[in-house]
């Protein structure tokens, strides 16, 4: 369980994370997901203790992070899978976390076959991996010490569409396991395909939580009749904001809202339904924008 | 999104984004902090060797102590080559290179960004700090002992045969070397550089030695902070009173300072 209470940072007069709070439950696979410069990352090295918070706090497990004993047992954590001695072999770098955690040599070759590295890929250095490859091996040094939490960075970035697919099976199976899972992403598509349930960032605030699918249901109301144009111009008469798109209009309010216009100027409704045409993609890019515009909005 | 928090025994307002309200939350192990020193110390003793860098400055140096030790054998006066005249010369080349092993195993976390791993695995970074300070002593007792045996090995087959080391003398080595490697890695938390590290403990020392004694004024000065000088009699393992004060002076200035600077710079910095 991870838990996030009015976390803070600024540096200056910048606030990178600002009051951010929300709480992932066992279970769970959470995308953290904004455009670059979010905040995700600092948010992520102030739950690991590497950034001292400015003001908030972050528990893992019920315990902030510099509490834990023995954290390479309880949490999980890949903040840069780039970040590794290029002159060590990736079986090396296991080796040297499985002492500090206190873990067999055998549980180095378990975690590599988990992420699906060879026995040669684990023998080459590390200089020579594919970014794919130092996420596998990033992954896999998370998994060392057999955590009851994730936190990982982008971990899906520099994957192949397989290497996504292999990775949501990977972090279900963690999660199905009662784990927690905490992952962060620039790329709405990657963590549609891997994450449950949401948390979007934008400008260091939170603009939007919950399930992929409550989320994905937000985006309005679509509606298409035998005369769009009339009915557009109606809708916005009644401040009814409208966006018209190649096969209708796209609502923002409610289908009820929507159908009793319609109806009390007898316009004819071919299709009327919740949910906008727009993808989760667009919606992220509105709410983020949304942010970046008004910097208060959120 | 539920912003049910009832099920939960940490009393908190942030709201809950995914899992089931009926899924047990695990609790964290119980014990102290961080993980025990020696696994640390363990860790940090093996990153020193396992690359191809630490590697390659072991052989740079092992092969420097045997071409000196030989060219030392071959061309030197014959009667220089006791133990002690042995030794003195295979020293050398440890007094070099195992600053910059040092530099190496302080700067890596931030200059190979390992760091990030190495300080979520122990938070507590004073500990590491700790660790990369005692083994790179260690690696360079390990190294010492390799010369001394070599020294040794020389003197028999191609030496006077003359066993000529005081216990000062002995303890004067251990001493010297082990504050020179301790130089190092304070250098390396100072700058958290590798390169620059290097320049400065190279360059630093003699720039200032050059200025006490271009400059009449720093003559006195520069007998008590000049960390290359205060060794001699060190090495010799002649130190009077004097001596004493002003090694306890030059190490100060040169190993303490930046040693303490440098571990405030690392238990502070941000982890990128």
């Amino acid at each position: 369980m991870i838990t996030v209470e009015n976390l803070t940072k600024r540096y200056g007069a910048f606030t990178a994370v600002d009051d951010i709070s929300f709480q992932v439950r066992p279970g769970s696979v959470v995308g953290f997901l904004g455009p670059n410069g979010a905040g995700k990352s600092t948010a992520m090295r102030m739950m690991t203790g590497l950034t001292p918070a400015t003001s908030g706090r972050a528990t893992i497990l019920g315990q902030t992070y510099r509490e834990l004993h023995n954290p390479g047992r309880q949490v999980g954590v890949m903040l840069d899978a780039s970040a590794q001695h290029p002159g060590r072999t990736g079986r090396e770098v296991l080796r040297v976390s499985a002492i500090s955690v206190g873990v067999s040599r055998s549980r180095v070759e378990e975690v590599l076959a988990l992420v699906g590295l060879t026995d040669e890929e684990a023998g080459r250095r590390v200089r020579n991996y594919s970014l794919g490859m130092r996420q596998r091996l990033g992954i896999a040094a998370a998994l060392l010490g057999d955590p009851h939490v994730l936190i990982l960075d982008e971990p899906a970035n520099g994957l192949d569409p397989q290497g996504i697919h292999w990775m949501r099976g990977l972090l279900r199976r963690f999660a199905d396991g009662g784990g927690t899972v905490l992952l962060s992403s620039h790329l709405l598509h990657e963590v549609q395909i891997v994450a449950d349930d949401l948390v979007m960032i934008g400008r260091g605030r939170i603009v939007a939580m919950g399930s992929k699918d409550e989320l994905l249901s937000r985006g309005g109301t679509t509606v298409h009749s035998t005369d769009d144009i009339r009915l557009a111009g109606l809708l916005e008469k009644a401040d009814v904001p409208v966006t018209r798109t190649g096969s209708g209009l796209v609502v923002d309010a409610e289908p009820g809202v929507v159908g009793e216009i319609a109806a009390a100027e007898r316009v004819v409704l071919l299709e009327l339904r919740s949910g906008g045409s727009e993808g989760l993609e667009e919606m992220f890019l509105g709410l983020t924008a949304a942010t970046s515009r008004e910097g208060d909005a959120a | 999104m539920s912003t049910d928090t009832d099920t939960t025994d940490t009393t908190t307002s942030a709201p809950v984004v995914g899992g089931g309200a009926a899924s047990t939350v695990p609790t964290a192990l119980a014990g102290r902090p961080g993980v025990p020193f020696g696994r640390t110390l363990q860790a940090e003793l093996r990153k020193m060797v396992d690359t191809r860098a630490g590697l390659w400055m072991i052989i740079v140096m092992t092969g420097l102590a045997a071409i000196i030790l030989a060219a030392f054998v071959i061309w030197g006066s014959a009667e220089d080559a006791t133990f002690n005249g042995l030794l003195e010369v295979a020293t050398l080349p440890l007094a070099m290179v195992l600053p910059i092993l040092g530099i190496m195993a302080a700067t890596a976390e931030w200059s190979q960004r390992t760091g990030l791993v190495t300080f979520t695995l122990e938070p507590r970074r004073g500990r590491i700090v700790v660790a990369k300070a005692l083994a790179s002593m260690l690696f360079a007792l390990v190294v010492l002992v390799a010369a001394v045996a070599a020294s040794a090995l020389v003197n028999v087959v191609a030496g006077t045969g003359t066993w000529d080391l005081s216990a000062a003398a002995a303890g004067g080595i251990v001493l010297a070397l082990m504050l020179y490697v301790l130089q190092g890695v304070a250098f390396g938390l100072l700058f958290l550089n590798t390169p620059i590290a290097i320049v400065a403990v190279l360059v630093l020392p003699s720039v200032w030695g050059i200025a006490t004694q271009l400059v009449g004024s720093l003559e006195e000065i520069g007998q008590w902070l000049n960390l290359d000088r205060v060794t001699v009699p060190l090495f010799a393992g002649e130190m009077a009173g004097k001596d004493w004060a002003q090694l306890a002076t030059g190490v100060a200035a040169w190993v303490l300072l930046p040693l303490a600077i440098g571990t405030y710079r690392v238990l502070n910095r941000e982890v990128k």
